[in-house]
């Protein structure tokens, strides 16, 4: 893969192409107009895309990613300008009518969206869909098409394709519905296939089962892939060059290994810094990024990223860097040389003297709370779960309402959580854990098992029982935005839970006071709205909040997940802090389970409403017993190309199935890889006995008959 | 469009790093709105006008100076005479005092009560949602003006401030019902489950984070509310319920003017510029409280920006 520079005219035109490649992108710069301004949302981004090449496009929201790619496929809307070069195999695309476009899209490149419900059609059976895309491009009957439509449904792993090709889109999981789409965007053997947050919506094992489908169709086609996304693991493992993307510009790009082993670039190195290893026993510290993306309106001259960066000089700030080679034999240029490039003026000490992540980034590792050194046994429990059983009846009909069936939420768990300590409950989205966090924070009777906060059991509380708890257990939801009140400033949201328990009002606004700077905000952020806010600001407030009263329990629902890769790392080492200062005990619900081993001690894994696997974090992540837990800790992709190369991938089979209708026995045993390889006489066991948490060792217990340690990461 | 969203503009006015409570923030966003400040200060005038006014001329709405019948506007009669004599100043102001009395109550009562009705069927739901709804229901489809046209030889010779009751009692459920609807989606909201799980109890949820997350259709409702009131009054007055001569409002005086406003035009034009003029205070300074209450809101910002 070595390609020759064009050279430009004195009039900036380019003439001939890049040699070979089957996308040129040169120069692209796309504004909109807007209320406050132009928005340049990209500003100059170049690449060549080789046949059969995988590039990586990384960058957090607002980083041009997505507009760059919907500029290629010519999908933006009517009010972007766009300038600058986009040729497809040699003939170039700007200019085009939206007629000429439509013949290519499809046909020499397509698309596969983030969100694979609002990309299909509700009202046409996904076959008729796919049938529609090969019939636009080609000219054969209906039937052929049709036909044509299972071949494609079959080989991305559609069972019974023929059937499912009848079905509606609503008929289909998530994941089944990406992988028509992904059916869609191969029906016409394109050329190249840009894939935008493919898997961002889907669940880590559905996320393994889409991108192994991807190359697939990859194999299948011999397209070249475009692959958007802000997962840096998704990356390591799928592209072979990647392009890092920061405020609409391209910072550095080159080969898998370049970037994650020797990222020049201070904003690629908070990135990687930032990423919590899941391969990792020893605790990493965190580097966080701070500060927010610049706003793309009137972008100040100088690096974008100087404001946030660590190692900034003052030429960073009057002078943009280019994208420049960061070997120095490799030929000088824009970005369509895949040699390895980095726009950074200090691109070179970082190189000489091999920095790294924690060089550069200040990196704190909080430690544990004083509480936490003494033996667990010794401790009290600040939460005792025992048995909890939440079911919903399936209602049907307006005026009479009768029960046709129930979801068993959460059937029967059992866990604790003692002093100074963070429980982590994991699994895939329909598990249980949103109903379990539920089930305790309202604090009422359970329908079957008992739960104790602080040692009171929410059964037979009166009204004044529940207040005294709430004041010790609060709670941290995961979108910070629908969790503040737009209305209320945030002084007044901070003082909500002083003012229900009568704390008078020069108390509470010292304690105000107090919270915000507690969280890394400052007092004069007291009294501005939520929407003034970035994301990370916001979870701060939220936790404040959280923290008002000094719980002694806080419940933490996927606190990180709704937050840019940069500022997630400062939020994790803020709850780390908190926990230390003041002794908290977290209950952390995720299903990031790279963040889960950063930050818990204990972790209790969830499948279709029951634990199948519980104990101490480094047992359970090195040496998990329960297949379904091998399975989601396999299917997490490393930031870690090397590593990603050598792994074998335990891909589970299928969706979830409806909680509604579990399985007899074992909940897991129709997606289980071991029921699978047993011997008839041993699987009735998996079919008729559910099996119940057995000890695997000290403070190690997973829910399997056959349960058998094996190593994944 | 990611990108676009994050062009914030951020309010300069608090970098001092005192805490102000939301009260205080919204008054002095109201304040900053020129037209809604402007709306308030004729509101007010038009009170002290219609209750100071009378004692300003020497002519009680009842007097009759039968020299000087039907006579246009003069030094004497501020606003003229009408056919039987009576000065046209006091009678409007007699009928400004009542009409914005009558108007500003009912659209207070009756915003009031749909708002509370509305958010605690929504909030609660279950039975206290059937039985409210219900009576909704029940007050919708009973004729309204068939019920007070009955009701109202009852309350003759008393107060007519219960004129004011039964406009509002008959004026709530349709806004009751929307107000339940936007309650039903803000319920399920985060914040509303944060304040819950913190132990809030919920009037406090209802009345801090329910309403005032609905404030802009509330006072729409409630500005609107403000005109349709005074006109309702003087249907019903023309149908001889409400405000019965020899008393007057705004809405009789317009309505026994208006056949002769060609040719004595000063007999409602008074009466009419005054109700259009205290529909429109109503109504800026209720977009003024808006944009107020509304942290997004463009027009506030627009103006900090610029300073």
């Amino acid at each position: 893969m070595t390609l020759d520079l064009p050279a430009e005219t004195p009039t900036g035109r380019v003439v001939p192409g890049t040699p070979g490649a089957v996308l040129e992108v040169r120069g692209l710069t796309v504004s909109f107009p807007s209320e406050s301004g132009t928005v340049t949302a990209v500003r100059g981004v170049s690449f060549a895309l080789s046949p059969g090449e995988v590039l990586g496009i990384v960058g957090e929201s607002g980083s041009g990613k997505s507009v760059s790619s919907l500029a290629v496929m010519g999908l933006l809307p009517s009010t972007a300008r766009i300038s600058g070069s986009i040729r497809f195999q040699g003939k170039e695309l700007l200019g085009l009518g939206d007629r000429e476009f439509s013949e290519l899209r499809g046909e020499g490149m397509s698309m596969v969206f983030q969100d694979p419900l609002s990309a299909l059609t509700p009202v046409y059976t996904v076959g008729d869909q796919i049938a529609e895309a090969v019939r636009i491009h080609r000219d054969v009957g209906k039937d052929e098409a049709k036909r044509k439509a299972v071949e494609l449904l079959e080989l991305v792993g559609i069972p019974n394709a023929k059937e499912r090709s009848r079905a509606f889109p609503h008929e289909f999981s998530g994941g089944m519905r990406q992988r028509v789409m992904i059916a869609m965007a191969i029906a016409n053997d394109p050329d190249v296939i840009i894939a935008d947050e493919p898997t961002t919506a889907l669940d880590v094992t559905v996320q393994a089962q889409i991108l192994e489908v991807l190359g697939t169709a990859q194999e299948a086609t011999g397209a070249a892939i475009v692959m958007i996304t802000h997962d840096l693991g998704v990356i390591a493992g799928f592209a072979d060059r990647v392009m890092v993307m920061y405020a609409g510009r391209p910072v550095e790009t080159g080969t898998v290994d370049d970037i994650f082993y020797r990222p020049r670039m201070p904003y690629t190195l908070g990135l990687l810094g930032s990423l919590p290893r899941l391969d990792r026993a020893e605790r990493q510290p965190l580097t966080p990024v701070d500060g927010n993306p610049p706003s793309l309106v009137d972008l100040p001259p100088g690096c974008p990223f100087a404001p946030r960066c660590p190692m900034r000089l003052s030429v960073c700030l009057e002078l943009e860097p280019d994208l420049d080679p960061v070997r120095s034999g490799d030929t000088p240029g824009p970005g369509l040389h895949p040699g390895h490039r980095a726009a950074c003026h200090r691109h070179r000490e970082i190189e000489e003297q091999g920095l790294t992540a924690t060089d550069v980034f200040p990196a704190q590792l909080a430690g544990e709370p004083p509480v936490a050194r003494r033996p667990r046994e010794s401790r009290t429990a600040v939460l005792d779960v025992e048995g909890l059983v939440r079911r919903f009846p399936l209602t049907r009909g307006a005026v009479f309402r009768r029960t046709v069936g129930t979801v068993h939420a959460v059937d029967g768990i059992t866990f604790d959580i003692r002093e100074g300590e963070t429980l982590a409950l994991v699994g895939e989205s329909g598990c249980g854990k949103t109903t379990t966090i539920n089930e305790i924070l309202t604090l009422a009777r359970p329908q079957e098992g008992r739960v104790a906060v602080l040692g009171r059991e929410t059964t037979g509380l009166d009204r004044g029982g529940r207040r005294e708890i709430r004041r010790d257990l609060s709670v941290v939801f995961q979108d910070p935005m629908a969790s503040l009140d737009p209305r209320l400033p945030v002084a007044d949201i901070l003082a909500e839970g002083l003012k229900t328990y009568g704390v008078p009002r020069e108390k509470r606004a010292a304690r105000v006071r107090e919270l915000l700077r507690l969280v890394g905000l400052g007092p004069e952020h007291a009294s501005r709205y939520p929407a003034e806010f970035s994301g990370g600001q916001r979870q701060r407030i939220c936790i404040a909040r959280a923290l008002a009263l000094e719980p002694k329990l806080v419940v933490l629902d996927e606190p990180v997940s709704a937050l840019d890769v940069s500022i997630r790392a400062g939020v994790i080492n803020l709850l780390e802090q908190l926990r230390e200062k003041l002794s908290l005990s977290y209950l952390f619900v995720a299903h990031d389970l790279s963040v889960v081993r950063h930050i818990a001690n204990r972790v209790a894994v969830m499948y279709l409403g029951r634990i199948v696997e519980i104990g101490d974090v480094n047992k359970v992540f090195e040496t998990p017993a329960h297949p379904y837990t091998q399975a989601l800790l396999s299917a997490i992709p490393l930031p870690d190309p090397r590593k990603e190369r050598e792994r074998r991938r335990v891909v589970l089979e299928g969706d979830l199935p409806s909680p509604a209708d579990p399985p007899s026995g074992c909940r897991f045993r129709t997606r289980c890889p071991l029921f699978a390889t047993l011997a008839p006489d041993k699987a009735q066991r998996c079919i008729d006995e559910e099996p119940a948490v057995a000890s695997q060792g000290p403070d190690h217990g997973a829910a399997c008959h056959y349960a058998e340690v094996k190593t994944v990461l | 469009m990611e990108v676009l969203r994050e062009a914030e503009v951020l309010d300069p006015d608090h970098e001092t790093g005192e805490i102000i409570s939301r009260g205080r923030l919204v008054w002095r966003r109201f304040l900053r709105r020129k037209s809604a400040v402007a709306g308030g200060v004729i509101l007010i005038a038009l009170f002290v006008v219609a209750f100071a006014g009378p004692h300003l001329t020497r002519w009680q709405y009842l007097d009759q100076d039968l020299s000087n019948a039907l006579q246009g506007p003069s030094g004497n009669h501020w606003f003229g005479t009408t056919q039987i004599g009576q000065d046209v100043f006091a009678r409007t102001m007699r009928g400004l005092q009542k009409s914005l009395v009558i108007g500003l109550l009912t659209a207070f009562f009756s915003t009031g009560t749909a708002a509370v009705v509305g958010a605690s069927a929504g909030y609660f739901g279950g039975w206290v949602d059937r039985v409210l709804m219900w009576i909704v229901d029940l007050l919708l489809v009973l004729p309204s003006f068939l019920i007070i046209a009955i009701l109202s030889p009852q309350f003759r010779g008393k107060t007519w401030l219960l004129f004011v009751v039964l406009l509002a009692a008959f004026s709530w459920m349709i806004t009751a019902r929307i107000v339940r609807g936007l309650t039903l989606s803000l319920r399920e909201r985060e914040f509303i489950q944060a304040a819950r799980f913190m132990g809030v109890p919920s009037r406090t949820i209802i009345f801090r984070h329910l309403l005032p997350n609905m404030s802009s259709f509330l006072i729409i409702d409630a500005t609107l509310n403000v005109g349709g009131a005074i006109l309702a009054e003087s249907g019903l007055s023309f149908f001889g319920f409400g405000v019965q001569p020899p008393d007057v409002s705004l809405g009789t005086l317009i309505a026994d003017g208006t056949p002769s406003f060609l040719t004595y035009p000063w007999l409602f034009l008074f009466a009419g510029g005054l109700l259009i003029v205290a529909v429109l205070a109503v109504n800026v300074m209720g977009d003024g409280l808006r944009d107020a209450l509304d942290p997004n809101s463009s027009a506030v910002k627009a103006r900090t920006r610029t300073k």
